[in-house]
């Protein structure tokens, strides 16, 4: 089991002791906390490299499964496309291209623009889940269109087949899909407390 | 499979390589401009610089595919004498090889910031490298072809 998976599982698991999964009688998890336990899978994807590498929290991306500091100096730039001369597609094509060691490549590759900088790299999960759902700091999104562009973004796309070398999310793409809409079904809660307190 | 027609240099061309085809292949070995070099082939030294529609790309990763329809700059037809000058005067290259994809970064910057500070000259070369280190005469090449650019009337 990778380590990203097996983190995975502990969240999952910790959520199930957090809801009903301890020594006392057993009891159907809520709404809330289904949705939540929901959540550590879709924050999974969404905290692994592929994701993190560009939702940084400084102006410069990451490569690799490392999360090491991009080559070049590559900055974000004005509009998330890179500096006026080291753009993101002076290297970066649209699809993987099949040279070894080659630049990963997607449709429009880049970060978010400084003004909405989606950065949530070193959130926890529930700062992520509140940065997620918020529509000024998603990018105007509410929760059906975030469903959208995880469905039909060609990046998010990509991430799931990031061409040899790197490491894909955790869960499948169609793993994640479920687990959103089961967060979203769910309230989109960004706590299990709602199962303590309610 | 049809043809590929690009405008390389102002002048329309037409090639039968494979549209995935390294842009730099087809420059070099259809059309004999030799100045983009071939030097770690994976878009990590910016040897193979060259202009898309007057964005600087590394040709050695970019497909041929994408350059369908589109202008192609090489060295060879780069207008910015003012920017040759200057490594002229500034005693630019040591073994040459990296120069002229340093020359097309250093004239996409030019033209989009034309008195570039240190910084911005930093940034926008830091995807060339040079074996041979001349990055402090490359800056002041281009400060010199900046300057000439302003003295133009």
């Amino acid at each position: 089991m990778t380590r990203t998976a097996w983190l995975v599982a502990a969240g999952l698991a910790a959520a199930a002791c957090r809801t009903g999964g301890g020594t006392g009688p057993r009891t159907e998890p809520s709404r809330e906390a289904r949705g939540w336990q929901a959540f550590a899978a879709v924050a999974a994807v969404l905290q692994s490299p592929r994701c993190v590498s560009c939702h940084v929290a400084g102006d410069a991306p990451l490569q690799g499964d490392g999360g090491q500091a991009h080559t070049m100096n590559v900055k974000r730039g004005a509009e998330g496309r890179g500096t006026p001369v080291l753009r993101c597609t002076s290297c970066h094509q649209t699809e993987n291209v099949e040279t070894p060691h080659a630049p990963p490549g997607a449709p429009d590759w880049r970060l978010p623009p400084p003004a909405m900088r989606m950065a949530w790299q070193g959130l926890g999960t529930e700062a992520l889940c509140r940065m997620l759902k918020d529509p000024a700091q998603n990018g105007g999104r509410s929760l059906a269109a975030l469903e959208a562009h995880l469905r039909e973004d060609a990046l998010v796309a990509w991430g799931f087949r990031p061409g040899p070398g790197r490491r894909p999310p955790p869960v499948s793409q169609p793993e994640l899909l479920a687990r959103f809409v089961d967060w979203k079904d769910a309230g989109a809660p960004c706590a299990a407390s709602d199962s303590h307190g309610h | 499979m049809p043809p590929t027609q690009v405008v390389i240099n102002g002048t329309p061309q037409t090639t039968e390589a494979e549209p995935r085809t390294p842009l730099l292949w087809v420059l070099r070995e259809e059309f004999g401009l030799t100045a983009a070099k071939y030097g770690c082939g994976v878009a990590q030294c910016g040897a193979c610089t060259v202009h898309l529609d007057g964005d600087a790309v590394r040709s050695c990763v970019t497909p041929l595919a994408r350059a369908a329809g589109k202008q192609v700059t090489t060295l060879e037809g780069l207008a910015h004498g003012r920017l040759r000058q200057a490594w002229l005067d500034e005693q630019v290259p040591q073994c040459g090889y990296c120069q002229p994809g340093q020359l097309m970064s250093a004239a996409v910057l030019l033209a989009r910031t034309p008195h570039p500070t240190d910084a911005e000259i930093d940034d926008a070369m830091a995807g060339n490298l040079c074996r041979c280190g001349t990055y402090q005469r490359i800056r002041r090449a281009i400060h010199r072809a900046a300057q000439a650019g302003s003295a133009k009337p």
